[in-house]
């Protein structure tokens, strides 16, 4: 039954993940993220994670990907089909995801091929709850202090003065 | 369940992140790629978890923190962004080479060089 919804849930998300990175139009590859996205948290509550699917959910699908569609907006991206979202090399760079692919999935196969996942309890967010704030401490906080660093550094970046560059930067913008 | 399902099901994911990095020209694309990549990630530690069941719920507790540090790696890039943005009037990537380096070595001292780095580079391409 799990096998039957997590591969379900898997196929999801590799197609959505197939047209994020194909899709010509640059909203609808960001919205079929939230698809791959949904379609990954689905697959871990196939796998008693159900703690995490939520978190995945939470963070990915409700501020990631409206982040990103805040971005998208910020830098005026069109919604019409764009040919040059990909670039000339697309090519090469199937080929070098295919053979990655091929070597990993080997790799994988011959490693882990015989093992199975045992039916486990069903997760909750006690035992992680427990592990985060008993084992896992120290990396939690070190963890907060890096959030606000990230955090301070893209102010710090979004505020930063533009003036004695702009200029010069947009005549060379200009020539592109 | 198999573990090797959830295992190639995140080899797939990374391999795509991976083309996605590799063949899209916008950087908020890229940055959408990444994302797939460390959901792979993620996919590889509940995965584990659930078949090692150590009790401690390391896997998951792993998973959590990797998509804490997504979020402040998205907040971070997407700042650079529309830096990037504001300076430059695109988001291509291929197009931003302000730090591209010359034959010698020598980051490009003025920016009246994007097209003399960029026949630089070619020249360097070429030789």
């Amino acid at each position: 039954m799990t096998t039957a919804l997590f591969s379900i849930a898997g196929a999801v998300a590799i197609a959505a993940a197939v047209l994020v990175v194909t899709s010509r139009r640059i909203v609808h590859a960001a919205l079929w993220l939230v698809v791959a996205l949904g379609a990954v948290a689905g697959c871990f509550g196939a796998l008693h994670a159900e703690f995490v699917a939520l978190v995945q959910i939470l963070v990915y699908v409700g501020a990631i990907v409206v982040l990103v569609l805040f971005a998208l907006m910020l830098t005026k991206a069109p919604t019409n089909p764009l040919p040059a979202l990909t670039t000339r090399r697309s090519p090469f760079a199937a080929i070098v995801a295919g053979v990655l692919a091929l070597l990993l999935g080997t790799g994988v196969v011959i490693a882990f091929g015989n093992e199975k996942i045992e039916p486990v309890p069903a997760g909750s967010a006690t035992d992680v709850g427990t592990a985060v704030f008993r084992i896992w401490v120290l990396p939690f906080e070190v963890l907060s202090v890096l959030l606000l660093a990230a955090l301070i550094g893209a102010i710090v970046l979004s505020q930063r003065k533009l003036s004695e560059r702009s200029d010069r930067l947009s005549s060379s913008g200009k020539e592109d | 369940m198999p573990l090797v399902l959830p295992l190639l099901l995140a080899v797939l994911l990374f391999c795509l992140g991976v083309y996605g990095v590799l063949a899209r020209r916008n950087a908020i694309t890229m940055l959408m790629s990444f994302e797939l990549m460390l959901n792979a990630v993620n996919l590889n530690l509940v995965a584990f978890d659930a078949w090692r069941l150590d009790g401690l719920a390391t896997g998951q507790t792993l998973a959590v923190f990797v998509i804490t540090l997504a979020a402040a790696e998205i907040g971070l890039g997407l700042a650079i962004v529309l830096l990037l943005f504001r300076g430059h009037g695109h988001v291509d990537a291929d197009a931003a080479r302000d730090l591209v380096e010359q034959d010698g070595g020598i980051p490009a001292a003025d920016g009246a060089g994007t097209a003399a780095g960029r026949t630089a580079v070619e020249k360097g391409a070429a030789s």
